[in-house]
């Protein structure tokens, strides 16, 4: 009786588990599946829904196309300015801020901002703030030129320029909810520990190392993860910035490059976008496990 | 190292800023903590006692008042230069470091000419640790060690820095009951073994008693009264008190004085004598405290309650009673297994002894000090009293009743006529 208890809570479990697992399984198993097919059939068509033949040709277009070897210089050098810096700089700011009273709740608002404000927006004023017109030369090359500079167009002008924006755009963005994460950690670090180092005359500085970072390390975990996989799968900010004409901006990332190989004035290659949508799984795939390794091993 | 409370007082302010109404947490503390004594700080929660013990540390700064140890003046000293360990209730100890690390933790912030050779702090954690026998556990994480452990790693990390004060915030509150007796003998014992002033904290009135050289015991703030535990348990300074200290705590009566007698409801117990000052032979409302063991059993005994049960606890038996004078609905009595209750009655009858009853002020709740005397005097009184003819005559014979009992009061015989 025991048994057929037992077998029927196994069903039940498995009853309630079905929605998720369907709504899983359509909307993310299902198109990974069909994208990891795709990459291997050779000129897929979606209208007639035919090929001409199965192998990895897809595979070596894409590694041999300057595109997207440029995407992927792009996203590289995205992921590892903006992680460390917009980690580390979160890190600064929540520190600073647990360490006031007066005005913080208004500060913490004001930090939070940018994370409710649309992307496009955001993109749109860092392109004023930027951008050398005819008519005008943007409030920051004003500001370089003040100090004894010249201006330089970092929406139009060159590729360390625009790249520069574009990490300093990332990290703006990015910031508002690793704050959040990290105040919140920081404020979850028991305040007998603090007691306890300051009766044992800690300095302030080994406290950070040796007592708060240690017990807030799980959450900097998170944050670089995460911080990880949102920077390779960049796409919208880049286009806030530099418009939709990505490759002759030289400013593709892979998401870019698989937009465009779909949608894009060159769309319609639906097997080159699935090789390319791919290849940035198994760079994630790579990082996150590396990081998680990292991560387990410091436990 | 002796420490010298001058005036401690500490306020902080409210909670609700237009009102600017401050909370007076400690409130004018001055008392001598003498070298090498173990002080349990004792009082209800939120009574100020762990405020007292971060004033000591330095974690708090004293909104008026002194602080001396020994000759110092540390007063406005940080913490980390007053020689102190201190123990959180929690224990605080690095989760991410091994015991050994967090031993290790306070000695290695030290810095110019107090550093230390890595050996010399080696030697010096291994002492803490073999001084509270965790010596096999030294590699471990807090994770892996039960309460008890932890404790002790704690208070080897309090000690390795050698303070010359010791502070225990509720040092067993997260212990079962079995671990924290035996943790508290070993506080006593380490402490005995350093010779380190020790105080600790506790809302819990058996630890404190059990292993304090003195308690201080604290009410809002305010200290009640302080003293070597019997003492203070046997001569109370105000209900207060009286009532925090003893398991099971003391039963409570509402009580009269009248003609040099106690009544207690209806029931004359015992003769008050009169004493300096105090008028007793007019009538004055009192609060009565009787401890447990304050009752003894007696076929003829002047104090009558309604029996609710027994509970037999091996060595001895509590009887469970109800009298309307009790301000608590039973009134719990310690009666050795010698005696036998008779179940089968509605009341019980008790004597009181003197030497456990106290008087207290109804208005102050201060005590009210002054002789009572012993059984053969109210016995003498009761047996009038009870019977119906004498009840009025008890009532003016109960004088020379009583003198009689005075002259001699162990004699009962001769009074009971």
């Amino acid at each position: 009786m025991n048994m057929a208890k037992g077998r029927f809570d196994g069903i039940k479990g498995w009853l309630y588990l079905l929605p998720a697992i369907v709504f899983l399984g359509v909307f993310l198993v299902y198109p990974l599946v069909d994208v990891f097919i795709y990459s291997f059939e050779e000129g897929y068509n979606f209208t007639s829904q035919t090929y001409y033949g199965v192998g990895l040709y897809n595979y070596s277009y894409v590694l041999h196309d300057p595109y997207f070897m440029q995407a992927v210089k792009n996203t590289f050098i995205l992921v590892i300015i903006t992680v460390p810096l917009s980690t580390g700089i979160a890190l600064l700011i929540s520190v600073a801020l647990c360490s006031i009273r007066r005005f913080r709740n208004l500060l913490q608002t004001i930090y939070f901002l940018p994370y409710v404000t649309n992307t496009l927006a955001v993109g749109l004023v860092f392109m004023i703030l930027f951008q050398q017109t005819a008519y005008s030369d943007g409030l920051v090359n004003q500001l370089i030129k003040f100090f004894g500079g010249s201006a330089v167009d970092f929406i139009d002008g060159p590729y360390w320029a625009k790249m520069f924006v574009l990490c300093v755009y990332t990290i703006w963005v990015v910031m508002p909810f690793k704050i959040l994460i990290l105040t919140g950690a920081l404020a979850s670090v028991n305040e007998d520990y603090y007691k306890a180092a300051r009766v044992d005359g800690t300095s302030s500085f080994r406290i950070f190392c040796r007592i708060t970072l240690p017990m807030i390390s799980p959450m900097i975990f998170y944050l670089v993860i995460t911080g990880f996989i949102g920077a390779f799968k960049a796409y919208s900010d880049v286009v806030a910035l530099f418009g939709t004409d990505l490759n002759a901006a030289e400013m593709n990332t892979i998401v870019g490059y698989v937009y465009d190989m779909l949608y894009g004035d060159s769309g319609g290659y639906p097997s080159y976008a699935s090789a390319a949508a791919i290849i940035l799984f198994v760079i994630i795939l790579t990082i996150t496990c590396i990081n998680l390794m990292v991560s387990r091993k410091k436990k | 190292m002796e420490i010298v409370l001058k005036n401690l007082t500490m306020k902080f302010p409210g909670r609700d800023r237009k009102k600017k109404e401050e909370v007076v947490a400690v409130n004018d503390f001055t008392f001598t903590i003498p070298d090498g004594e173990l002080i349990g700080l004792l009082g209800p929660s939120g009574c100020g006692k762990s405020t007292t013990l971060n004033l000591i540390s330095g974690l708090l700064k004293p909104t008026e008042g002194k602080i001396f140890f020994g000759k110092d003046d540390v007063t406005n000293l940080a913490p980390e230069h007053r020689g102190i360990g201190l123990v959180f209730q929690n224990y605080a100890l690095y989760p991410h470091l091994t015991v050994r690390q967090n031993i290790l933790f306070p000695l290695e912030n030290r810095k110019g000419k107090d550093r230390l050779s890595k050996e010399q702090m080696r030697k010096m954690a291994d002492e803490a640790a073999h001084l509270v026998q965790i010596d096999q556990l030294m590699d471990r994480r807090p994770a892996e060690l039960s309460g008890g452990q932890q404790q002790r790693v704690a208070i080897a990390r309090a000690l390795v820095k050698q303070p010359r004060v010791l502070l225990l915030d509720e040092p067993l509150s997260n212990l079962d009951a079995r671990l924290r007796l035996q943790t508290r003998d070993e506080i006593r014992r380490i402490q005995r073994e350093t010779g380190i002033t020790t105080i600790f904290v506790t809302h819990d009135q058996d630890e404190a008693m059990s292993i304090s050289d003195r308690i201080v015991v604290m009410k809002e703030g305010v200290v009640q009264q302080t003293g070597k535990p019997q003492e203070v348990y046997d001569s109370p300074a105000n209900l207060f008190v009286a009532k925090f200290l003893g398991t099971p705590p003391i039963n409570e009566f509402e009580g009269r004085l009248r003609d040099g007698w106690l009544f207690i409801g209806e029931n004359r117990v015992l003769r008050v004598q009169g004493e300096s000052g105090q008028r007793t032979d007019a009538q004055q409302q009192v609060w009565v405290g009787v401890r447990p063991e304050g009752f003894l059993l007696r076929e003829d005994g002047p104090f009558v309650c309604d029996l609710g049960g027994v509970e037999v606890m091996g060595r001895d038996i509590s009887v469970l009673s109800r009298n309307r004078a009790s301000v608590n609905p039973t009134v719990r009595s310690i009666i050795s297994t010698e005696s036998r209750v008779d179940t089968s009655r509605p009341t019980v009858r008790f004597a009181l002894r003197p030497e456990k009853v106290f008087l207290f002020d109804k208005k102050t709740e201060a005590r009210i000090r002054c002789g009572l005397l012993g059984e053969a005097a109210s016995c003498a009184a009761d047996s009038f009293h009870n019977r119906p003819e004498n009840a009025h005559a008890a009532k003016m014979e109960s004088p020379d009743a009583a003198d009689a009992a005075h002259a001699e009061p162990t004699d009962r015989q001769e009074v009971r006529r």
